[in-house]
């Protein structure tokens, strides 16, 4: 195990070699750095003491050791438009996207287990039916378009909720943050429901496909036989059978649901990282991209791993595998 | 699966029904899937006949009324002579000649990144079932990692380092797409590979390059096909979303998304139709490629086949 962990961490660290090199060759390759980490107001000399106290006059592996030592250092340059740490920036305003994206899971959660648990207890009923084609709907829906509908209909026609920003907050260790607050969850809740449907979709079907898979097996047939009632055998035996697999797929899930709250943040003017990453793709603020492409790429792989290592630890099919 | 007899088909064709006969018959059989095929067609149709089904050409400026901007769906034009029924946007455009003119460009950029990212993909994963072990991990490996990041952000990063444009949007596309047709050919391949008809075409002494693109490649067309058809959906909603986001297509040639993008702002001032109906055909789209790639997967699944 001992040994199967070290080989995992080293893989997660190449990966995270790997984007830097990727990083830095989208830097270098395909921009000219002079142009990306310059301003343009500068004269002929301003620019070439610029050129040298940057850096890029050494040679291009030089160039790529003091970028990984800078990055290690969390040292990934300064913002254009901010005029400040573009780390800092990015690690500020991670927390209302965690936020997001943790709200949008767990709505996903809330809603599409029991609505996956019904249509795979009872697969051949009407309503059944009409989950499963509405699921395709909620696959085949463009978030974007679903968050203006959504603005349009609760917002703007019946006035319900609000349509931007996080509303109150409570700060706590230093983070503010809306779920805390009643007017913070009304703006957090149509942001988070626009975030989740894709994912309610995506868990519905697998609890269905779960529920499928364990409902023919011989100990549910045990646990009915033994007289436990139909809630019973749906709590205790199903569902615990069901879910396991559904943990691991939603770790890896969070990932994406980070990366996708760039558009959701955008329409609902969400300050989280995802639209600042937008702002500074637009205004050509490279020092934040890279910051931020570097963060989530951290995260990512990270999440990968503690959902792989949780994995093994909680099946032990797979950890006998590994330890052969 | 191309060896299916002919008792396994309901309806018993003649000799002279090939197989893409029977794949026919077994795809309408499922009416969701045919009535989306229809509605498919219609789409594709209204893509390549635009400029004759439109009432006006909506990128020539001498055809726009900049006094019909913002009209109810169903207005008359301000000179009485045409019915706008799906509405006018903000600089006076037909929404229903708008949105034909960006089914072309959806279209186009979601077809052709399939297609490119097709190619690309397929020869790659017939390389790496074929080139030896050394080769097939490191393609395998490399497809891994892209596989393993979400596709919104591989776009936002390549679009952030290239900048916006048709090309670097279809450029995109094709880089996030072609992992996925590398490792289903490559698994389809490793399994063909096995089969009689190559050790027979082996055993004629043909050359390893020709039994893969000859006899291995034809055989793998089926699954490729089925990536071939939700690649194309997913390219389609992946391009509305960066040109929502402003990181797609420019303004000169707007696609579905950027229609909707631009209503966005008279939303609030309760005008939807101007985001509306571009979602609509949007989704109506992807809806349809869907419905029709599932089926085709139930199709061309050998072990669904009666």
């Amino acid at each position: 195990m001992t040994g199967w962990l070290l080989g995992r961490i080293g893989q997660a660290m190449l990966v995270v070699v790997a984007m830097t090199l990727i990083v830095f060759m989208g830097l270098h390759v395909i921009g000219n750095p002079a142009d990306i980490l310059i301003g343009e107001d500068l004269n002929q000399q301003e620019r070439l003491a610029a050129i040298a106290r940057l850096g890029l006059d050494q040679p291009l592996w030089q160039q790529y050791i003091t970028f990984v030592e800078g990055a290690a250092r969390g040292n990934l340059g300064k913002s254009f438009v901010y005029q400040e740490d573009a780390l800092r920036l990015i690690l500020q305003k991670l927390p209302a996207t965690l936020e997001l994206a943790v709200s949008a899971l767990m709505m996903a959660v809330l809603v599409g287990v029991p609505l996956g648990l019904y249509a795979g207890m009872k697969p051949e009923h009407i309503f059944s039916k009409a989950l499963m084609a509405a699921s395709i709907a909620g696959f085949s829906l463009p978030a974007f378009w679903v968050a203006l509908m959504l603005i349009m209909v609760f917002s703007v026609q019946l006035g319900w909720l609000p349509a931007s920003g996080r509303g109150d907050t409570v700060t706590v260790w230093g983070i503010p943050w809306s779920w805390l607050t009643l007017d913070g969850l009304h703006h957090l809740l149509m942001p988070a429901f626009n975030l989740a449907l894709f994912k309610i979709s995506l868990v519905m079907r697998l609890t269905r496909a779960g529920v499928r898979e364990v409902l023919p097996q011989d100990f549910v047939k045990f646990a009915r036989a033994k007289g436990l009632s139909p809630q019973r055998v749906m709590w205790a035996h199903v569902m615990r059978n069901t879910l396991i697999p559904l943990v691991t797929v939603l770790g890896l899930e969070l990932g994406s649901t980070i990366a996708y709250a760039v558009v959701t943040e955008s329409i609902f003017a969400w300050p989280g990282a995802g639209r600042l990453i937008l702002d500074s793709i637009n205004s050509l603020d490279r020092p934040v991209v890279v910051a931020y492409l570097m963060v989530v790429v951290v995260l990512f792989v990270t999440i990968n791993l503690v959902v792989d290592v949780l994995y093994h630890l909680l099946d032990p099919r797979v950890r006998l595998e590994t330890t052969e | 699966m191309s060896i299916k007899t002919e008792q396994t088909s309901k309806t018993a064709p003649s000799r002279e029904h090939t197989i893409w006969w029977r794949v026919g018959q077994d795809f309408l059989a499922s009416r969701p899937a045919s009535v989306a095929l229809g509605v498919l067609a219609l789409i594709v149709l209204a893509a390549l006949l635009a400029p004759w089904i439109a009432i006006q050409n909506p990128y020539d400026l001498m055809q726009i009324d900049v006094l019909d901007a913002r009209l109810r769906p169903g207005s008359l034009s301000s000179e009485g002579s045409r019915t706008y029924w799906l509405g006018t946007d903000g600089q006076g455009r037909d929404l229903y000649s708008a949105i034909v003119y960006g089914l072309r460009i959806s279209m186009a950029v979601g077809i052709g990144s399939a297609v490119i990212a097709g190619v690309i993909g397929t020869l790659v994963g017939l390389l790496a079932a074929y080139a030896g072990a050394s080769v097939d991990a490191a393609l395998m490996r490399l497809v891994d990692l892209l596989l393993s990041f979400p596709t919104i952000l591989m776009a936002l990063m390549i679009l952030a380092w290239m900048g916006k444009g048709v090309g670097n949007v279809v450029l995109t596309l094709v880089l996030i797409e072609w992992s996925y047709y590398a490792r289903t050919a490559r698994g389809q391949a490793l399994v063909e590979a096995r089969r009689d008809y190559v050790e027979a075409a082996r055993g004629q002494g043909l050359s390893s390059w020709r039994i893969a693109v000859g006899h291995v490649l034809p055989n793998c067309l089926p699954p490729l096909m089925v990536i071939a058809a939700l690649q194309v959906a997913r390219a389609i909603t992946l391009e509305a979303t960066l040109s929502f986001l402003g990181l797609g297509v420019p303004i000169t040639e707007p696609s579905l998304g950027l229609l909707i993008s631009n209503g966005y702002q008279y939303m609030l001032s309760n005008e939807y139709w101007i985001s509306f109906f571009p979602g609509i055909a949007l989704l109506a789209t992807i809806m349809a490629i869907n419905l029709v790639g599932d089926q085709l997967r139930d199709v061309f699944n050998p072990r669904l086949q009666r």
